[in-house]
């Protein structure tokens, strides 16, 4: 073949990398109308989007960067708890309040990057889990301020862009959670098929060679990392602000550890996980609640023993490969 | 002062005896275990149902929490962990997970969310002055066990010839298979006295510790820290962490109650980050 | 005319053992240079020092003329110092096209760039579809790395490092495991480098060295015995006693 061939060849096989597709546009279509069309189940819906973006932000983390983080929850609790005193202490607009606790959050992120750049995964999973503690105890300690066992009360952010006001049906929540994440989740479908992007993919690939090509790779764990805190902290305000209430449940173990399940539920490494598993693992925790109230969490637990037995690849490739019919072309 | 010192020799001895098979299945197999809390807890129910239901003396249950933990121990390890020793460190976070979600709730389902209380015999409650110091009998019923059971341990590792299939199999796998050694009974057989021996602890310490249904998740921090800490290359690092993190825990809930578990978790981090492979690693050891 | 790569008294200690001891060298630009020693000689040492993951315990590196002793890994392949690894250093889950394509943009200084989508840039596809040619990749560009044979794997690794624009390419073994019928493919992408380009070429196979190098060098319980044009190591008896002769006689 020509090289003028090959080149052509070359460009369209990136650039379908970045394409949008069909299933991406329907994903987006039907959200927009579970908003329009399921108003009495708003509170639910806002809930599970706002743990969608969560699970996005350690998609960044765990699926793209290859960081394995037990204590995630550290930033979503900490963007939670700066949102909600951000209101107490008159910042009431909720977007300059979301700003401000994405702000917050990343600082955190890029502190505590430092403390996951070396190390074997189980020097990763006991720091991480170690700072999401650490939060929790700080938080659980100066119940002054956070409110401590109690939860932070009183939370009231103002009307979103002056003209909604939060309901207790939870539809402008719903509305306004899912228009936070749909712009969050354009910018970080943009970011993963930037150069940028590729080169966090090839750190988790192999470090040796993405060093070795001249790709700094503790920088871009770093970025990356703050990258996903900011998002996660996002997510903590947004359910800071739309539940208009704290408490100490939004650092704990069980936070991160589920996050983890949703996101190994709906596939690590292409966005989308994150907000199919929160979808999946909600459907799934309520029909089980449903049967057994109170135990619902052994189910899930065996679940997680299955999906291991079986093995997450083999998992993995169903969604795919409906993905792959539904659009009838190769990622 | 002394007695702060002295119930904090008491807690860590505890933390060392249910933490030292993690430090051993870690150090092994490779194997990321936070479901290892789960056996301790087993420890402690078992004993709690036999003692309170079931009218069996204490120190009767004790080997039987024991015997039941390694059982349930050896049972999982050869169904289920066996599989999952090749799988990536997620994978292995994630099935452990899964364990300690389903023991919570078999726990809450089987016996309720409440605490349990041993009864205990009465002549544990006593106390002793010696020196000013005042010495609970319970406490130091735990450190004369504890004490035993890592002397005995210590010199399993170091004397038997268990021991040194053992330590040959840590060093390398592969050649310890060709040198004969069965590496895969050696590690269900640890794995079991592992788990047993942190049913015991769990047993043990129920009276000091709290027990319900979110032990495992509560303790499972600690009993990484004490790996983390003391990395895994023999006995003695796992002690003299256990011990430390013990004293300074009662120490630092004593003199410092603002705040909390906060230095011990500060602390944590940075010794990782000062020394990845624990405070008593070998160089070059894993 | 300054060297393109050049070490003065090279030194590296780990505790008591002194795994590079004294080592200058120079390579001129646009040398064929092999380096060439036992098994323990420390070659693998060598280039890590040159590359950056070690750092020496005293003496300096340079690399046309400026020092980079301290210089940090990606700042050395910034300049133009390259390696290939001796085992297969891939992104299984990247295809040659994309492995290539992020080392070009790199070269080109666009990898920082978060909001351009992969692939915009012309001249990254450009310079992806030259390599990717010059190293016989084309057929199998969109294929994910972890199911290529292992020839093309091979012939991937040397690619990437050619992908990074390199002005020294240090070449570890870049035949290590490859039957002698497919060494050709690999051969020819060398030889098609561009003159300019030193290359160092730490090599076991004899044969493989004597075709490609005009200078070579021994390296020998971490310190240089000789250097020299082909005929003249081939013909020393020093290295026929040290180096050849191990094969001779044992």
């Amino acid at each position: 073949m020509s090289r003028a061939e090959n080149i052509a060849l070359a460009a369209a096989s990136l650039r379908k990398v970045s394409a949008v597709r069909a299933a991406e546009i329907a994903f987006w279509l039907a959200a927009l109308a579970a908003f329009a069309l399921l108003p009495d189940q708003a509170l639910l819906l806002s809930e599970v989007t706002i743990t969608g973006l969560f699970a996005l932000s350690l998609d960044l983390v765990l699926g793209y960067g290859g960081i394995v983080s037990l204590g995630h929850a550290a930033f979503f609790g900490a963007g939670a708890y700066a949102a909600g005193l951000l209101t107490k202490m008159g910042v009431t607009d909720p977007l300059l309040g979301l700003a401000l606790s994405a702000a917050a959050t990343a600082l955190l992120g890029f502190v505590t990057s430092f403390l996951v750049l070396r190390g074997s995964d189980l020097t990763r999973i006991m720091v991480t889990l170690a700072v999401a503690v650490l939060l929790k105890e700080i938080a659980n300690r100066i119940p002054g301020i956070t409110g401590g066992a109690d939860g932070l009360q009183g939370v009231a952010p103002g009307p979103v862009l002056g003209i909604w006001e939060f309901d207790i049906f939870g539809q402008v929540g719903f509305g306004y959670s899912l228009a936070v994440t749909f712009v969050l989740f354009l910018i970080a479908r943009r970011f993963v098929v930037s150069p940028f992007g590729w080169s966090i993919r090839a750190v988790k690939e192999n470090q040796l060679r993405t060093s070795a090509i001249g790709i700094p790779v503790s920088r871009r764990l770093i970025v990356v990392y703050t990258l996903a805190a900011a998002y996660a902290g996002t997510a903590g305000a947004l359910l800071a602000q739309t539940t208009q209430f704290v408490s100490l449940d939004v650092l704990e173990f069980h936070r991160s550890a589920n996050l983890m399940l949703m996101l190994v539920i709906g596939g690590t490494g292409y966005l989308y996980g994150g907000l199919i598993g929160a979808l999946l693992f909600k459907l799934v925790q309520d029909a089980i609640a449903n049967i057994t109230p109170e135990y619902w969490e052994f189910w899930i637990g065996l679940l997680l023993v299955i999906l291991v037995l079986i093995g997450r690849d083999r998992i993995e490739a169903i969604p795919r490969a409906l993905l792959r019919r539904l659009r009838g072309a190769t990622p | 002062m002394l007695t702060n010192l002295f119930d904090g020799l008491a807690y860590g001895m505890l933390l060392f005896v249910m933490a030292c098979g993690l430090s051993v299945t870690l150090g092994l197999m490779n194997l990321i275990n936070l479901a290892h809390g789960a056996f301790a807890m087993a420890g402690g129910y078992v004993t709690a149902v036999l003692v309170n239901r079931l009218g069996v003396p204490f120190f009767a249950a004790l080997p039987l929490a024991f015997v039941a933990s390694a059982l349930i121990g050896l049972v999982l390890e050869r169904t289920l962990y066996v599989h999952v020793y090749r799988k990536s460190h997620l994978e292995q976070v994630l099935f452990s997970i899964g364990l300690v979600f389903m023991a919570m709730s078999g726990v809450s389902y089987l016996v309720g969310s409440e605490q349990q209380f041993i009864k205990l015999p009465a002549f544990l409650a006593n106390r002793y002055e010696v020196l000013g110091v005042s010495i609970g009998a319970y406490r130091l019923l735990i450190i004369g066990v504890c004490g035993v059971l890592a002397l005995v341990l210590q010199l399993a590792v170091a004397r038997t010839r268990f021991g040194a299939q053992l330590r040959a199999a840590v060093d390398d796998p592969v050649v310890a298979r060709g040198l004969g050694i069965h590496v895969d009974l050696v590690f269900a057989a640890t794995f079991a006295v592992g788990s047993g021996l942190a049913g015991l602890g769990g047993a043990l310490g129920a009276e000091i510790l709290g027990l319900d249904p979110t032990f495992p998740v509560k303790y499972m921090v600690y009993f990484l820290i004490v790996v983390a800490v003391g990395g895994s290359a023999g006995m003695t690092g796992p002690l003299v962490a256990a011990v430390l993190l013990g004293v300074a825990d009662v120490a630092g809930k004593y003199y410092a109650p603002q705040f909390g578990a906060f230095i011990i978790y500060a602390l944590m981090i940075v010794i990782l980050l000062w020394r990845p492979q624990g405070l008593f690693a070998k160089a070059g050891g894993r | 005319m300054t060297a393109a790569l050049e070490t003065t008294n090279l030194l590296r200690r780990f505790g008591g053992l002194v795994a590079t001891n004294d080592v200058s060298m120079c390579l001129a630009r646009g040398a064929r240079h092999a380096l060439i020693g036992p098994n323990g000689a420390g070659k693998t040492t060598l280039i890590n020092l040159l590359t950056g993951v070690l750092a020496p315990s005293s003496g300096t590196i340079r690399l046309d003329g400026a020092d980079i002793t301290t210089a940090s890994r990606s700042r050395r392949v910034e300049l133009g110092l390259v390696r290939t690894f001796q085992i297969n250093q891939l992104f299984p889950g990247f295809t040659p096209l994309q492995t290539v394509g992020l080392a070009v943009s790199r070269r080109l200084g666009l990898d920082r760039n978060m909001w351009r989508r992969i692939g915009s840039d012309p001249r990254v596809i450009e310079g992806s579809v030259d390599v990717l040619e010059r190293f016989d990749l084309i057929d199998v560009m969109n294929r994910p790395t972890a199911t290529l044979p292992y020839g093309k794997q091979r012939l991937l690794e040397i690619a990437v490092a050619i992908a990074c624009g390199p002005r020294v390419l240090l070449l570890d073994e870049p035949a290590a495991g490859v039957p002698e019928g497919e060494r050709g493919e690999i051969m020819d992408g060398l030889a098609a480098l561009p003159a300019d380009v030193t290359v160092l070429l730490i090599e076991h196979d004899m044969d493989l060295v004597f075709r490609f190098a005009d200078r070579i060098s021994v390296l020998v319980s971490g310190a240089l015995l000789l250097e020299g044009t082909a005929s003249e190591v081939a013909a020393d008896p020093r290295v026929r006693a040290v180096y050849l002769g191990d094969a001779s006689h044992g």
